[in-house]
């Protein structure tokens, strides 16, 4: 990855059409790596299917995209749309048929209902009727990560204050805020244990990403971030039953998350996260997640996601800090939520990250979770991985 | 971006509706399963042949071994409630139920997966993980999945 370009987060971006918030994110990728439109040989673009009711986005954002008379393919996949499309950039380079391929993630939440326009991807028959929207959907999980557990609505809170202050150090991040955990205890349930200081804010915004292959990679002004290794899983499970593949698959705790972490630690020579990873990007969409998945991802035992976050292991000057952004709990553009995660870990593994670089680091993780539960993988690295010039 | 545009403008916003109707077909599995649940209150499994998983909702074909389940199993109306919460807030793009009211994931006796129904008729602060469940059908049964209304605390004399 040799260019970064994201769009400031907030709630509303009313001054700017769906076309020109891309336009934004795309000219200061553009301009990140001294490029020009082009100079970019093809273009693969994603967000959220009917969060802004335009079906075809690849054709109609292409005055803003860059992709004017280029190959240009959309992919979207949910909650990982963003690293998705990280994935989709990569393997267009990867795949030696282009040179310099420009990813783009986005959504303007502002523009509908976001879990009315969510259901439209469950079940008529079997889902909708019941379907209890993506805040009831996590709570069913967090319920069941505390009945399991023990982990307390504190220990999840911990999450909530951590990411939401490192939020402060990043100019584009749309909740910056000093919280407690008392003050996220006191905010209103929305489905219990899940309260809406617990929960990601939803976002307008937008990101782009210059991938380059190896053999241009010099090229650019900035030094590259590396692709290490990529893994991704998604299974499906009728909304409701996110344990169906805990049985077919021989009692894991979160299947894809474990499949997919499996096949990438061992591809990049993963044997200890914590120690290994210099920072994680991670897509935590509510604060439960900051525990539950870091067991899933192997940074601790199932059940030590609480003791983990209290030792202050993932704080900034931790151990591995984790979402030195602020993270999707402070900014849920979703469309451009996981590519945020692995633009992040580009500009940490470039030390472009300002104040919010941690100091040193060379090997970082990004991940984007979705829907019903589902999980992409992504390992960054400073230097170009051994593999990649056959 | 200008951080003040709204001191100096104002933007016009259109509304907009998207209404489309659709005809889903619930297919022969489904529609057997929803004829069950209509005609004789009675909740249907499929078996795999290969992994012996009873799923419910039914199956045509297993997800994993990707063969055809072709065998019906005969389900309790009794279960277990793996896991829960409740809606606080309402929400009528997606329900017409005033909250509150439970979510729930359910496993039913005899079948190996869950599935997601709605919760009612439980005290405040009753509801546990692992804790016995039954199915309340509807009066009117149209062929739905809400032909089962909800499901309760079950009243079983263990």
């Amino acid at each position: 990855m040799v260019g970064v370009g994201m769009t400031v987060q907030r709630s509303s971006r009313r001054d700017v059409t769906g076309v020109e918030l891309i336009n934004e994110a795309v000219r200061a990728a553009l301009s990140d790596a001294a490029m020009t439109r082009k100079d970019i040989d093809a273009v693969v673009i994603g967000n959220m299917d009917h969060f802004e009711g335009i079906n075809y986005v690849d054709t109609w954002s292409v005055d803003g995209s860059g992709a004017l008379g280029k190959p240009v393919m959309k992919m979207t996949t949910g909650g990982t749309t963003g690293t998705t499309v990280a994935m989709g950039a990569y393997y267009h380079v990867a795949s030696g048929m282009f040179d310099r391929v420009l990813a783009i993630g986005w959504e303007k939440n502002s523009e509908s209902d976001t879990t009315g326009a969510i259901i439209t991807a469950f079940d008529p028959f079997w889902d909708r009727p019941t379907f209890g929207g993506a805040v009831a959907g996590l709570a069913l999980e967090a319920t069941q990560y505390m009945a399991e557990t023990g982990a307390s609505e504190e220990d999840a809170a911990y999450v909530a204050v951590r990411d939401r202050k490192n939020a402060l150090n990043n100019p584009y991040a749309h909740l910056r805020m000093e919280l407690t955990i008392q003050a996220i205890m006191e905010t209103p349930y929305l489905a219990w244990p899940v309260k809406l200081g617990d929960m990601c804010p939803r976002t307008d915004g937008a990101c782009a990403l210059v991938f380059a292959s190896e053999d241009v990679a010099d090229d650019f002004p900035n030094p590259p971030a590396w692709v290490r290794g990529l893994a991704d899983r998604h299974l499906w499970a009728y909304t409701s039953d996110p344990y169906v593949n805990q049985k077919v698959k021989g009692g894991t705790w979160f299947p894809a998350m474990e499949m997919a972490t499996r096949e990438l630690y061992d591809r990049v020579g993963i044997t200890d996260p914590l120690e290994q990873f210099d920072v994680a990007e991670l897509y935590l969409p509510y604060s439960f997640a900051g525990l539950r998945y870091m067991e899933s991802l192997g940074f601790c035992e199932r059940g030590g996601g609480p003791e983990l976050v209290r030792s202050g292991a993932t704080d900034m000057g931790g151990k591995c800090p984790v979402n030195p952004s602020g993270g999707v709990l402070s900014s849920n553009a979703i469309g451009a939520t996981g590519l945020l995660r692995v633009a992040e870990a580009a500009l940490q593994m470039q030390g472009r990250a300002g104040d919010r670089q941690v100091q040193g680091a060379s090997l970082a993780l990004a991940t984007g979770f979705g829907g019903c539960y589902w999980s992409d993988e992504i390992v960054l690295g400073s230097e170009m991985p051994d593999v990649g010039r056959g | 971006m200008t951080e003040d545009w709204r001191d100096s403008q104002e933007i016009l916003v259109m509304d907009g509706r998207i209404k489309v109707p659709y005809a889903w077909s619930a297919g022969e599995v489904g529609t057997t399963y929803l004829e069950s649940l209509r005609d004789a209150e009675r909740f249907l499994g499929t078996r795999c042949p290969v992994c012996g998983i009873v799923y419910h909702l039914p199956r045509m074909h297993c997800p994993d071994c990707f063969e055809a389940c072709p065998e019906w199993v005969e389900l309790e109306s009794t279960g277990t409630l793996v896991t829960w919460t409740i809606a606080r807030r309402p929400h009528p793009a997606l329900s017409p139920l005033a909250p509150p009211f439970g979510f729930g994931v359910i496993r039913l006796d005899g079948a190996d997966t869950g599935f997601l129904h709605l919760l009612y008729g439980f005290g405040v602060g009753s509801l546990r993980s692992g804790m016995r469940v039954e199915a309340v059908f509807a009066r009117e049964r149209t062929g739905s999945i809400l032909d089962v209304s909800h499901f309760r605390p079950s009243r079983e004399v263990v």
